[in-house]
Formats: structure tokens, sequence, C-alpha cells
């Protein structure tokens, strides 16, 4: 499951190369910019599962102005998150195809229910805090991005010592 | 052109490899460095967007809103959801942006991580008074 050529051997540390690395990010910045600069909103990744809960669910919290007022552009943002992965995987790459992955579904599910509550918490995820909120050299969203990293990293170690694999 | 953002947002997502749980817990388990790569060119890019764009332009031309900064409030929540959000991206290597695109890629079972997420939206949407307010202070004027 090597998917990238890596142009750039850096040896240890960077087995897969920086450069999909690299482009990958300036691409996941520009998106985010070209948003913002055209329209004024900030983009983030989680406030999504709200906003379009909102659709379905009579729950106050989720009926809030700014998550009705927001929804229609959250789908239309994670609709283009999607197709443009999903441009990347069957036409672009390398190697286009379907790709899905190994690690368990109880992980998934577990790991996605815990992001589902944290990030919501936490006002943000990797993109609203670790780029927008960063980018914005928030403190708020620098203390939020070490936390989370933090943590992160030692479940990872944890789950990875358990032998849980992948 | 919130269309075309998100697509060159997923595109970036694809390309980085953060749509594949695998190489996020490769980082976690410092085995592979790259996502520093990713966040870091992501949030400079955005950085300079948010600098040149509070500073030199007045407001976006197609919703006439004024430029701001991504600038929360501060309290205990913001450390006790990334911690919750950490345990889950370390359990899952998936966070929102990178699930979506990874149903980008065609990889079907990582609708159980978008399933968990949005239980767990709900749940702490069905539990959280909606007096906790997390409100953007959008103030266009603070460097």
């Amino acid at each position: 499951m090597e998917p990238f050529t890596p142009l750039l051997a850096l040896g240890d540390p960077f087995p897969r190369g920086v450069v999909p690395y690299l482009i990958g990010g300036l691409l996941v910045g520009l998106g985010a910019s070209v948003v913002y600069l055209s329209t004024g909103i900030i983009a983030g990744a989680s406030t999504f599962l709200e906003s379009t809960l909102s659709y379905v669910s009579n729950v106050d919290r989720f009926n809030r102005f700014k998550y009705r007022q927001s929804r229609g552009w959250r789908l239309v943002f994670t609709a283009g998150i999607v197709s443009g992965a999903a441009l990347w995987a069957f036409v672009l790459a390398p190697d286009p195809g379907i790709w899905t992955t190994r690690v368990e579904w109880w992980r998934l599910l577990g790991g996605g229910f815990l992001v589902g509550v944290g990030t919501r918490l936490g006002k943000g995820c990797t993109s609203g805090h670790g780029v927008c909120g960063v980018g914005s050299l928030s403190n708020t969203s620098l203390v939020n991005v070490a936390t989370f990293m933090t943590f992160a990293i030692g479940t990872a170690q944890i789950v990875q010592a358990l032998g849980v694999s992948p | 052109m919130i269309y075309v953002g998100g697509l060159i947002f997923g595109l970036g997502l694809a390309v980085s490899g953060m749509a594949k749980p695998e190489i996020v817990l490769d980082f976690l388990q410092f085995e592979d460095f790259g996502l520093l790569f990713v966040m870091g060119g992501a949030a400079v890019v955005s950085g300079v967007a948010f600098a040149v764009a509070t500073r030199y332009l007045d407001r976006a031309p197609l919703t006439a809103r004024e430029y701001a900064r991504r600038v929360k409030e501060f309290d205990r929540n913001v450390v006790l959801g990334g911690a919750v959000f950490g345990v889950g991206w370390g359990l899952s290597g998936i966070c929102p942006g990178a699930a979506y695109a990874s149903f980008g890629v065609g990889n079907y079972p990582i609708l159980w991580a978008i399933a968990g997420m949005f239980l767990g939206a709900y749940a702490q949407g069905y539990v959280r008074p909606t007096s906790t307010d997390d409100t953007t202070t959008a103030d266009a004027t603070t460097r």
C-alpha cells in the first residue's frame, strides 16, 4: 500500500518522502484560503456534524441560529471534500482506484464517537483549530492542538503496545 | 466557490494521505513524521491568507462579510474536548475532514467512523445545555 513514489527519500523519519505531504498540506491550506478569501467564511470540517444534525433532530443545540444558517454551505463544502478526494483517487493518482482501510471497525466506530464528542466540546478539529486556528495564531487553537496531539500520540502508542494492528 | 475550496481541500487531504487512517497512525506511532508537513504547510498557507485579508482587504467579494481571524474563547472545554478528540484520533486515525475525504477515495469502512462521529456529536449535543455557547469572537482589528 505504497501509493506515493518517494521523490525525496530522507531516510527513516520520512519513509514515504515529504513531497506528497507538503503538496497535500499546501493544497489543504489553499482550499481553506479559497473559501476564506471569496466568502470570508472560516472553514472547519467538524461543525458539519452538528449543522447537519439540525436537519433531522429537534435537539435545541443543533438548531441554534449559526448551525441552521450555515448548514447549507457546510454540506457544499463537505461535498467538495469528498469529490476532491475522489478526483485524486480515481483520476489524478499514479495508481487510480478504490482504497480501503484495514483498521478494525470497532476502532473506527469508537474513535469516531470520541472524535465527534471531542471536536464539538473543544470547538474545533484538525482543520478548524489545526489549520485555520493556528493560521490565525489563536492561543485557544494552539492549546487545543497541543492537547489533542499529546493524547493522540499517547493513545496510538498504547494501542500499538497492546498489539492491536492495524 | 465553497465547493471549489472544498474540492481543493479534499484533494489535498487525499494527496497527503490524511484520508488514510494508517498513515495518520504511522505518524502518531512515530513511524512517519510526514504529517507535520501537512499541518505545517496548510497552516502557513491559510495563515498568509488570514494575515493579508485582515490587514489589506475589506470585505469578501461574494458575501460582503468582513474578514476576521479564527479566534475562539478559551475555556476548560477546549482542553477537555482536545483530550477526548485526541484519544479518538489516536484510536481511529481519523478526524472529521479526513473522514469525508476518505469516503471520497472509496474507503467504505470509514462509514463506521463517520457514523461514530455523528453519534458522538449527537450525544454531546443531547447532553449539553444550549447555554454553554461557543461564540467566535470576530475581531477583524486584532493583529
